[in-house]
């Protein structure tokens, strides 16, 4: 953030970081689940999230998205302070975030035309949904963003129907289609077949290809390592790394990480 | 490849889950079917009784209250709720409405004072659920007993007659007779095609519908869960308030027990219907036949000769029977499983 970048940002209208957390904490009852957390990603930066299970990862981004409130701390969007007390998923959606989850991101019974839009359907004033553009809309993407009507999956076909593979591609697809700003992928590729892994590969790709920004959780190192900008280790709810993939190749960076574990391994010395 | 709106015309996808009517399919088709089938049994076995029109315009007279309610709790059914406490708000509006159109010579603010304490207690019930935490069928059990004590204490156990109301403008719009039916069966038919476009048309609906699909999901997608809960409860209090209200003015009476035998009726017009046990799917015009079912078989079997203690047996079977057919359409593998587990050996 040198002097001249803000000066620029200020210029054009813009902005350096899509979202910046300052001290952030969060707690669910006694479990602090997140302490003090200074995180910062660039406008068009791949951010990828590592660290242990439980380690707070998805509780972080949760935190960011509106999905869960933090006990306390700072959120900036754009450079712009945020009122947390009135953040909520709606606004993070308003200003152009979007989520595809580790899991659990689609209504399992409903249909696609449905899981598309909930939450910012396409409604007249008394709130009655607009079926019909809806469903236009969802075969649309469907078809051009996915290839998927080829399958006999079209904007009626209901999600439980789906293999795991496919529901991302709905979660991958949706997220395109509502064009955002800062994309955040939950271990997107989690129990995908190598192919389907490629395609979110390729989404992430994509991603930075088109000056988009990206949170990306994933366990497997060698995928974040290939794509991300920056890697971001968090061990039980802090951040305690903050590494450039071309300064630690693959190789240390599995022992470095494997290095963190053992101080808390207890009787493994 | 642009032209999206080209519709698939071949055969419906076996993926498609179809609309009200898509491909030729009706939504509830196996109920209307079992309706008709049932109306075709009674007038096999009682003609002289079912071949008239006074039978079904006393169903037009008797079945509205309890298609009310099923209509409500269809939604809150697809919300994957339950409400175990219109009962007692039958009892607690109807005596709002027989007070204040009895003692204050006001039926209409009487009307208004039903709807308002129904609401009153839904709004109770989803801030329990839905702020407190506590699961609906166990808080409205607590609140059933609440409210049906206060509405026994406050009527002092007494009766009201309302035979005043006869004949006013209220008594007939709400039970009068608009061309040659039952006010009470338009009152019902209305309410249903409104329950229908709120279930699955509108915003509100929707978001029943994925809370009750998962409300982990729910919240993850942006819909603001304790509040929709909160709306549905209220919404439902409402209802059977209403419900009690259209009760009461066409008996122009109220006593103090007033509901007692609507609980079950109306839950099993609901699961009868086809709407899912698990929440999250939900059929209006499913409930609607549901209903008119339970609500036919008690006159109907008596009128067949079939003696009167039959009838809670034959409900029981048709529900049972209803609800395990309908898991074995909404989930095919599961029965599919048994059927294996069960004839491996063979
Ligand atoms: N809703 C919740 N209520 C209580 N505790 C929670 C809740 N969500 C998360 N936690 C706790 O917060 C901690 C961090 O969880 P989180 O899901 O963020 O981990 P994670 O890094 O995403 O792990 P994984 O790699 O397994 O997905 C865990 O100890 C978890 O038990
Ligand atoms: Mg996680």
């Amino acid at each position: 953030m040198s002097v001249k970048t803000s000066l620029r940002a200020s210029a054009h209208r813009t902005y350096t970081n899509i979202v910046k957390a300052e001290g952030l904490c969060v707690s669910f009852g006694k479990v602090q689940a997140l302490t003090d957390i200074d995180l910062a990603i660039g406008r068009n930066e791949i951010v990828g999230l590592i660290g242990d299970n439980g380690a707070g990862k998805s509780t972080l981004i949760k935190a960011l998205t509106g999905v869960v409130r933090p006990s306390s701390g700072r959120l900036y969007i754009r450079d712009e302070l945020v009122d947390l007390g009135r953040y909520s998923v709606r606004r993070a959606h308003a200003l152009r975030f979007e989520t595809v989850y580790q899991e659990k991101s689609l209504g399992e019974k409903q249909p696609l035309w449905r899981n598309f839009f909930v939450g910012r359907q396409i409604v007249n004033r008394l709130g009655f949904i607009n079926v019909r553009e809806q469903r236009r809309i969802a075969n649309e993407i469907l078809q051009s963003h996915l290839g998927f009507r080829s399958l006999g999956i079209d904007a009626n076909s209901t999600v439980s129907n789906l293999s795991g593979g496919e529901r991302q591609g709905i979660a991958i697809g949706r997220a395109m289609h509502f064009d955002a700003d800062l994309l955040v992928l939950d271990e997107p590729t989690t129990a995908l077949a190598i192919k389907e892994v490629r395609k979110v590969l390729d989404f992430v790709r994509w991603i930075k290809e088109s000056g988009r920004a990206a949170i990306y959780i994933e366990h497997n190192l060698a995928h974040v390592h290939a794509l991300a900008d920056r890697l971001v280790v968090l061990d039980r709810g802090r951040i305690v790394a903050d590494i450039r993939p071309m300064e630690m190749d693959l190789e240390e960076l599995a022992r470095f990480l494997i290095s963190l574990q053992h101080p808390h391994s207890g009787i493994a010395a | 490849m642009s032209d999206t709106r080209v519709k698939s015309a071949g055969p419906a996808s076996p993926r498609a889950i179809p609309p009200l009517l898509t491909g030729g399919k009706l939504e509830g088709l196996p109920i209307i079917l079992v309706f008709f089938a049932l109306i075709g049994l009674f007038v096999a076995f009682a003609p002289r009784v079912f071949l008239r029109w006074p039978i079904y315009d006393s169903f037009l007279v008797t079945i509205p209250p309890l298609l009310i309610l099923s209509l409500g709790l269809t939604l809150v059914i697809a919300a994957g709720e339950i409400d175990l406490s219109f009962p007692a708000v039958i009892q607690f509006s109807g005596f709002l409405f027989a007070f204040c159109s009895l003692h204050l010579g006001a039926p209409w603010l009487g009307l208004l004072a039903a709807l308002g304490g129904g609401a009153l207690v839904g709004l109770v019930n989803g801030i329990l659920v839905a702020v407190v935490g506590v699961p609906s069928i166990i808080i409205t059990i607590g609140t059933s007993f609440f409210w049906s004590g206060v509405a026994t204490v406050l009527c002092g156990g007494l009766s009201y007659a309302l035979s005043d109301l006869e004949n006013t403008p209220i008594d007939n719009i709400f039970a009068g007779t608009f061309l040659f039916v039952p006010a009470e069966a338009w009152w019902a038919l209305g309410i249903a095609v409104l329950a229908w476009f709120v279930l699955n048309r509108h915003r509100f609906g929707e978001h029943l519908l994925f809370i009750g699909d998962s409300q982990t999901v729910a919240g993850v997608l942006g819909i603001n869960v304790a509040r929709e809960r909160i709306k549905l409860f209220t919404l439902m209090g409402a209802i059977a308030g209403f419900a009690s209200f259209l009760l009461t003015i066409q008996n122009l009476n109220y006593f103090a027990t007033q509901g007692q035998g609507t609980l079950l009726s109306a839950l099993a017009g609901v699961f009868i219907g086809g709407s899912s046990v698990f929440g999250g799917s939900a059929t209006i015009v499913g409930s609607v036949f549901g209903a008119l079912i339970i609500g036919m078989l008690d006159a109907g079997i008596v009128a067949t000769g079939v003696a009167g203690f039959w009838v809670e047996v034959i409900v029981g079977l048709v529900f049972i029977v209803a609800v395990v057919l309908h898991i074995g359409i909404e989930n095919p593998a599961r029965l599919k499983q048994l059927r294996r587990r069960f004839f491996a050996r063979e």
